[in-house]
């Protein structure tokens, strides 16, 4: 791997700006000083810019190709038939006027290669809505939650400083107390009478899963729990609120700073000490880098596989042909994984175009938004063969769900063992259940279920 | 049957290890390194080729003798 490590680098120094309030973080690399702006205030700076864009002006979707938007609550319950419907009218990729403009690529190649170009498109903010950075905030190529909204080169080094904590033989060792956490939800739930009681497999399982496992892994208090998932819902479902409205955010930081001072105090053997002690050229991380990491850990790391697991039971709710093999061929679960992976992927990402520029003959302006629909790649029919069915045992699986590229999910092998551990013990659990009621989709750019009723047919 | 990993399009997936954990390891930061030298034992092949139709990057290749 080539990187750029060898560079001199001195620095961060990090003040307050006490007009506006936000960060700004100086760096001084191979002589050259570089400045970064980390703050949320849109009021009186150039850190956000609002686009132009009033949903109210729009209201709901009548026509995807044209008038895209992942905030329609009607999109993600519905998002499979929106893809095709969209690629079989001759459309590609889709467009929008809305927060100030966004395209949507829709086929494998064309996520494919939005995702390989971190030239035309950054990474600094990705996350399409009302707020965009201006030209100088939050500037690539670290953003605000490195390495995520970073760019290269500077993407490279900060990856590279997350990667052993999240590496297959660091993650491995979890699965154990994972389990006994699914097993413990599923005790919680009390006294089950099979064909009688209805429980929610979000609300009391899949959502509470991923949050404990990364909080234990930062090492931060299990009573927090609840807090954060309000959080990580806030930052990522209310994308149509006027930036600065956030308090939440402001309260997370400060929320992610105690834990950092309460590290500093008492050290520990845990995720939160192992990043306030790595080293860039001989210099421990700002503060304010290890909070935006964590930040995006809780981020990354929280929505996402709770989707998963949720979509996974929601599956199996309506499919016992597939719940039954895998009670009866627990191997079959190495290709079952990437299958769930595949036809429920919850993440898509986004980009802003960094220059105007012509692409698969689409006019793209500098600052357009683009939106990642990782899912959308892989339902492409040229990619997969029959992407509407979920075959249990598919051989051939380059799914996209962890992103393609140099920004591939850093906590993949952590999400998989989550998913895969999860859909065990429920499955053990419950040998039999079925849908009973209303599913409630998400918005936003997570797709999952939040609400799946399920009556349980029978226990072990 | 050889197998050829490029280092340069690997991005960790990790798909290749789950599969053919025979064929191929992982560092200590995710990245996939190719365990065999030479030619693939016989016995191996099905793996070898499940890794690298799997692969999301396109990173292994496959070359069948003869």
């Amino acid at each position: 791997m080539t990187e750029t490590l060898d560079e001199k680098t001195t620095g961060p120094d990090v003040r307050i700006d006490p007009d506006t309030g936000n960060k700004i973080i100086t760096w001084e690399r191979n002589g050259e000083t570089m400045e970064f702006i980390v703050g949320s205030r849109p009021e009186g700076t150039d850190v956000w810019q609002r686009v132009p864009y009033d949903a109210a002006d729009y209201g709901p979707v009548t026509d995807f190709a044209t008038d895209f938007d992942h905030a329609d609550p009607a999109y993600n319950p519905n998002a499979p038939e929106v893809w095709k419907a969209v690629r079989e009218g001759g459309c590609p990729i889709a467009h929008s006027d809305r927060y100030g403009g966004m395209w949507v690529p829709l086929t494998h190649d064309t996520v494919h290669d939005v995702a390989y170009d971190t030239e035309h498109f950054s990474s600094r903010s990705v996350v399409p809505g009302v707020g965009r950075p201006g030209d100088r905030a939050l500037p690539a190529p670290i953003g605000v939650a490195p390495p995520i909204s970073s760019d290269p080169p500077f993407h490279a080094i900060a990856r590279r400083l997350l990667l052993p904590a999240f590496a297959p033989k660091a993650i491995e060792p979890w699965e154990p107390e994972i389990r006994l956490l699914c097993q413990r939800l599923l005790d919680e739930m009390g006294e089950i009478t099979p064909g009688d009681t209805v429980i929610d497999a979000a609300i009391q399982y899949a959502q509470h899963i991923p949050v404990n496992v990364i909080g234990r892994m930062l090492g931060f208090p299990e009573k927090d729990e609840a807090m954060f998932r309000e959080m990580v819902h806030e930052v990522l479902e209310r994308i149509n609120e006027e930036p600065g409205t956030r308090q939440t955010s402001n309260d997370f930081g400060a929320y992610v700073q105690e834990q950092i001072a309460d590290h500093r105090e008492h050290p520990r053997d845990d995720l939160t000490n192992f990043l306030m002690n790595v080293e860039l050229d001989g210099n421990k991380l700002a503060d304010e880098v290890v909070e935006g990491m964590i930040i995006l850990l809780l981020v990354a790391g929280v929505d996402t596989t709770w989707s998963a697991i949720g979509s996974s039971l929601w599956h199996l709710a309506q499919h016992p042909e597939d719940h039954q093999r895998l009670l009866d061929d627990p191997e079959v679960m190495t290709f079952a994984l990437e299958e769930f992976l595949r036809a429920y992927a919850p993440v898509t990402m986004g980009r802003l175009v960094t220059e105007d520029l012509d692409f698969h003959g689409c006019p793209m302006k500098k600052d357009d938004w683009v939106l990642l629909p990782f899912p959308a790649a892989n339902r492409d029919p040229l990619k997969f063969e029959d992407p509407d069915t979920f075959v249990i045992d598919r051989e051939e699986n380059r799914h996209a769900a962890f992103g393609l590229g140099i920004h591939r999910c850093v906590g993949s092998n952590l999400a998989r063992l989550e998913l895969k551990v999860a859909i065990e013990e429920f499955i053990k659990r419950f040998p039999r259940f079925e849908l009973s009621g209303e599913t409630r989709w998400s918005v936003g750019m997570v797709r999952g279920p939040r609400e799946i009723p399920v009556r349980i047919l029978e226990t072990s | 049957m050889r197998v050829h990993l490029d280092a340069e399009k690997c991005q960790g997936h990790n798909r290749c290890y789950a599969l053919a954990p025979e064929l191929f390891d992982v560092d200590d930061y995710g990245q996939a390194m190719l365990i065999v030298e030479g030619d693939v034992p016989e016995e191996l092949h099905d793996k070898a080729r499940l890794a690298a139709s799997n692969c999301p990057e396109y990173a292994i290749t496959i070359t069948e003798n003869g």
